[in-house]
């Protein structure tokens, strides 16, 4: 009888873990929220010697690196899915499988200081300014993709991001794909489909929800991912059309800020933000839970 | 004739696809190749044995990462030390006794969203119970937020790896009139010992980067500390500092302390992958 409590004990601690943080959070964001209110999210100032205080550029910021990432990242994990379970030779897949979720392993700061140090100059020599050139005469897109080579910036967040989430895709939609029944597969090759064509009308449909499930959680992943955001997001407070202009994050301005902020209003809104970050990332990652549900959970690393 | 173009066409489609599949696979671990080329490329020159027996320097001085790596082992032990019973004994509540039950269904969906929860997020969890309460950053501290993180992850294998041990072993040792805590304490953990061994090494890979919480928990030290109660040096918060600073000299020990980094968390990261599967098959 003892034990079974203490059992019971410890998994009533997850909750109580969960349930402290939002908690400890709401009370530290409390001063934030008297203060500026529902403005909060839609102000753009931030200036720590006036102390006021807006979320706007930092959410801005975690919300279109997160989803340029996703842009990069779902079609190629897919691919990547794609790959290891039709194309690539069977003593191949578990090889290639590992390294791709290696990828997953690597910290954060270890993408932060490569790329840093690595890609941010390779990006502000080479494809920069050449990406520049290109869409210097496109409508639109030269707002978007034009201005100085800084080679640090939204971008450089965005592009580093897909990179890390890559592993959480491919991982995801190879389990579903292999869920997939080999009999409809078989089917559809009898009929005399191609590859191409089986994966898009039987694996892909089939496999749907899985395939949405794991985007959602590499996308609660992108969303609070904070230090290989911090060292080539350029920390900027300010929205500027421009991908290759700096900007922050609610991460990275957490990350940045946190130990230099004085001033209770100062640190109570870092806090806010930390609390609008969990909030969002909680619906992303719940979303993700439901409709992975019905999937087999993997051990603790990559896709759980 | 018609016919013989559409199929071409299928043809055309079916190669254009593979071929754009096995990029992507490509793209996936030219990255990978290139992240870890520059790495050891960056970080064995910088590697040396001062590195080891040095304390982190003023900017312009040489030195090492002794009380870094020193301080990270202290806290990531001291995190994995509280972290994997309370972890172990969740995991078995929910495989166990609350197979079926709400709580154990709530607690599952909880986990999965602590498990992949932003890490700064625990930070500021931490901050707010523990810094401001001591009124000090400290190694505690930091310790406790590092905690935060392995706790999920070892509920997770933990469940997993006693749900995959077969029932009829449990009914044989009930058949022999031992009592449910006995069956679980010598008969199912022993039976799921190597998975759950490689859940803790997960969670100690998982802790060994993490940066964000350790930022505004534990600090940073420049000097030789032990106490608890301080502020210690940790590799990542060294690397984060040292990385963003202008100094030469500092951004070397960064490599240095990057390569360590990640040889420890993708090496444990590896052997927990051989323990798992060695016990799949």
């Amino acid at each position: 009888m003892r034990f079974r409590m203490l059992t019971w004990l410890a998994s009533v601690g997850v909750l109580a873990i969960f349930a402290g943080v939002l908690v400890s959070l709401g009370v530290g964001a409390l001063p934030a929220i008297k203060a500026f209110g529902i403005p909060f999210l839609y102000t753009e100032v931030w200036n720590p010697v006036t102390a006021q205080f807006g979320a706007l550029a930092s959410i801005y910021g975690t919300l279109v690196t997160s989803l340029i990432a996703m842009l990069i990242a779902v079609p190629i994990g897919i691919g990547i899915a794609i790959f290891l379970t039709e194309i690539c030779p069977r003593p191949l897949r578990r090889p290639i499988g590992i390294a791709i979720e290696l990828l997953a392993g690597i910290p954060s700061i270890i993408y932060g200081i490569w790329g840093l140090f690595v890609f941010a100059p390779w990006f502000q020599s080479g494809l920069q300014p050449w990406l520049i050139d290109l869409f210097s005469d496109v409508p639109v897109l030269q707002d978007y993709l034009g201005g100085a080579p800084y080679g640090i910036g939204v971008f450089t967040a965005a592009l580093i991001l897909s990179i890390m989430v890559l592993p959480f895709i491919s991982a995801v939609t190879r389990d579903v794909f292999e869920t997939v029944p080999p009999t409809l597969k078989e089917a559809a090759y009898a009929l005399g489909c191609t590859t191409s064509e089986v994966v898009w009308r039987v694996t892909l449909p089939f496999a749907r929800t899985g395939v949405v499930g794991g985007a959602m959680l590499a996308l609660g992943r992108a969303l609070g991912e904070t230090m290989a955001v911090t060292f080539v997001i350029g920390n900027a407070h300010h929205i500027q059309t421009s991908l290759f202009a700096p900007g922050t994050t609610i991460s990275a301005t957490i990350a940045n800020e946190f130990t230099e902020a004085v001033g209770p209003l100062y640190l109570s809104s870092l806090i806010e933000m930390g609390l609008i970050l969990f909030f969002i990332t909680f619906v992303v990652l719940a979303a993700a839970q439901l409709m992975l549900g019905a999937l087999e959970r993997r051990a603790g690393g990559v896709s759980s | 004739m018609k016919n013989m173009a559409r199929y071409r066409r299928r043809k055309r489609g079916n190669a254009i696809f593979l071929t754009l599949s096995t990029f992507s696979a490509l793209f996936g671990l030219a990255w990978l190749a290139v992240i870890l080329a520059a790495l050891f490329y960056r970080g064995l020159v910088d590697l040396t044995p001062a590195t080891f027996t040095e304390m982190t320097p003023p900017p312009g001085v040489p030195g090492g990462l002794l009380n870094a790596i020193v301080g990270s082992l202290i806290m990531n032990g001291l995190a994995v030390a509280a972290g994997t019973p309370l972890g172990l004994l969740a995991g078995t509540y929910l495989a166990e006794y609350g197979r079926y039950t709400r709580l154990s269904f709530f607690v599952r969906f909880v986990n999965d969203i602590l498990l992949s929860a932003p890490s700064i997020v625990t930070g500021l969890f931490v901050y707010e119970i523990i810094v401001v309460r001591m009124q000090s950053f400290s190694a505690i501290a930091g310790a406790a937020s590092l905690m935060v993180i392995v706790v999920p992850v070892v509920v997770r294998t933990t469940e997993n790896m006693l749900l995959l041990v077969p029932n009829g072993l449990r009914e044989a040792a009930a058949a022999l009139g031992a009592p449910r805590s006995a069956i679980i304490k010598a008969v199912t953990w022993r039976a799921a010992r190597a998975g759950i061994l490689t859940g803790v090494l997960l969670a100690i890979a998982r802790i060994s980067g993490e940066t964000a919480p350790l930022l505004f928990t534990a600090l940073n030290n420049q000097f030789w500390s032990t106490n608890l109660y301080q502020p210690m040096a940790n590799l990542p918060v060294v690397i984060f500092q040292f990385a963003m600073s202008p100094y030469e000299g500092w951004h070397e020990l960064a490599w240095a302390g990057a390569l360590l980094t990640t040889v420890a968390v993708l090496g444990l990261s590896v052997v927990a992958r051989i323990l798992e599967s060695s016990k799949r098959n």
